[in-house]
């Protein structure tokens, strides 16, 4: 069974469509890199998948379910994490809301939530920060924060929005590397704009901008040869990639452009 | 100060001050941390329709206020929850429709001319025991409710988005968490009137946040400060007879000032 499944969805906000006639099939254990120019659709796409918005065309399931239906299940990263620092809350409660409704004592939270909760932040390596203050937090250490509650849920499915948006280029590659570890368990989907480290670690492509197209990109040397090495790491030319990835089918994928590569 | 306790109008005056402190530290750390301050200050204003309805039909005034600033919170919260557009001037409106009603309404009362002035400034003086009942209750109903539904209010204060995606009823907490609010306003009519309610409601709970690592030890904080402000108050206004609302809000003020001069980063 497929993790989400999308067919034929078109979406509107008052007349002006956004989304047309899109298909999309996850895996479970995939790691979906979604891309795009931004008004291209892909916020609107993780909000179609979170049940947030109510599609008319076409038709969603996530997990064999429809979106709403399946959100306990669902692990979700929002995609600006640096609003509210001013708020007066322990990195702990941050967490602890990321469980669901349902079972609860009468006050306060159960021991149970509360063990959960510390071993999410562990797993993200913020263990150590349970009772500071959320604002006193790097915007790195808030994002990993942000993952630890999106986990306390034990998703099989984590969605994240702009994941690394306002961190800095070190602090990027460690999420990355903890979103790669976390891919052993679960499938992952990510919005991004930093597509050249992205797409390093993903295994599939879709592309959004408006109409989707979908690459397997598994295989990296075969897929782009525009991977190459300046600096300190080994990237792919972003510019080339969007073309490339932006086409509808994948023909640009089995014959680029050599003008920038270096590798056969 | 001291010899003053022996009057029964003091006891009275002290205990209804602590009553609506904490209560007003509560609900105004809630109030800002949901940005409701200026919501709050309409539902504030808008209490004065009831007051005046009250005076007319010969009720209650605590009744009247209470039921026309409960109507003008879920006026606002239908309001603000359906569409954000023009939200501001929508509330401004209420605000001051609610205040012409009340005016209205004393201008028709026969007879009888309300000191006006003890609702918009306050009449810590004169509380009586009903009155504390009243403050009494409510703080209780308050406490009971932040206690059972502490993680659903911060949840939806915190991140109210995230919440309704984990099945928090985000509707249901803010018009509560603006209910309150409006019963809140009510009872601290009678400690500092209407008009100076929203400082009573914001200074307190603006130190207290700077000290605070979480919300409900800045709740708490906050009724703290504030009895601590509304107990200087009323020395200053016994001492040197002046009006006890207004002598709490400068107390209150002035206190804030020498925070921030302490705190600020050099």
């Amino acid at each position: 069974m497929p993790v989400v499944e999308i067919k034929n969805l078109s979406f509107a906000y008052e007349k002006q469509e956004v989304l047309e006639d899109i298909t999309l099939k996850v895996e479970a254990k995939d790691f979906l890199a979604i891309i795009g120019p931004n008004g291209g659709g892909k916020s609107t796409l993780l909000k179609l998948l979170l049940g947030i918005y109510s599609y008319k065309k076409g038709e969603i399931t996530v997990l064999g379910k429809s979106p709403l239906k399946s959100l306990g299940r669902i692990g979700y990263v929002p995609q600006d994490t640096n609003v509210n620092t001013d708020f007066p809350i322990k990195v702990i409660e941050v967490v602890m809301m990321g469980h669901t409704q349902g079972k609860r004592p009468l006050f306060g939270y159960a021991k149970s939530e509360i063990l959960c909760a510390m071993g999410a932040l562990t797993q993200v390596g913020m263990g150590d920060f349970a009772q500071h203050k959320i604002g006193a937090l790097s915007g790195g250490q808030r994002q990993r924060v942000m993952i630890a509650r999106a986990l306390c849920t034990s998703p099989q499915l984590l969605i994240l929005d702009e994941p690394t948006s306002s961190i800095d280029i070190t602090g990027q590659r460690e999420i990355y590397e903890l979103l790669k570890a976390l891919n052993t368990q679960m499938t992952i989907i990510v919005v991004s704009h930093d597509i050249s480290v992205i797409l390093e670690y993903a295994n599939k492509a879709a592309h959004v901008n408006k109409n989707l197209s979908y690459h397997d990109i598994s295989d990296k040397n075969s897929t782009f040869h525009t991977h190459h090495t300046h600096g300190k790491y080994e990237h792919f030319c972003e510019i080339e990639l969007l073309q490339m990835l932006g086409k509808q089918n994948c023909e640009s994928c089995e014959e680029p452009q050599n003008r920038w590569s270096i590798k056969p | 100060m001291i010899e003053a306790l022996q009057f029964e109008f003091m006891q009275h005056a002290l205990l209804a001050g602590f009553l609506v402190s904490f209560a007003s530290g509560i609900i105004g750390s809630l109030i800002i941390v949901n940005r409701m301050v200026f919501l709050a200050g309409g539902i504030a204003h808008t209490s004065y329709g009831g007051i005046g309805m009250a005076v007319y039909f010969g009720f209650p005034i605590f009744l009247g206020a209470s039921l026309f600033a409960v109507g003008a919170a879920l006026l606002i919260a239908t309001l603000t929850l359906k569409s954000r557009h023009r939200i501001d001037t929508f509330i401004g409106l209420i605000w001051a429709v609610g205040m012409a009603i009340g005016v209205i309404f004393i201008d028709l009362t026969p007879g009888y001319n309300v000191d006006l002035m003890s609702y918009l400034f306050g009449s810590i003086l004169a509380v009586s025991r009903m009155d504390l009942y009243f403050m009494a209750t409510l703080l209780g109903l308050i406490l009971l409710i932040v206690t059972f539904w502490y993680r659903d209010i911060l949840a939806v204060s915190y991140d109210s988005e995230y919440a309704s995606l984990r099945g928090v009823n985000v509707r249901f907490f803010y018009t509560l968490i603006l209910i309150l609010s409006a019963l809140t306003v009510v009872i601290a009519i009678k400690v500092v009137g209407l008009i100076l309610v929203i400082a009573m409601l914001t200074i307190p709970v603006y130190i207290a946040e700077k000290l605070s690592s979480s919300l409900f030890s800045m709740m708490f904080l906050s009724g703290g400060i504030a009895s601590l402000f509304t107990l200087v108050g009323l020395w200053f206004s016994y001492t040197y007879n002046l009006t006890s609302g207004a002598s709490i809000i400068i107390v209150s003020a002035f206190s804030l000032g020498v925070f921030l001069l302490i705190t600020k980063k050099p």
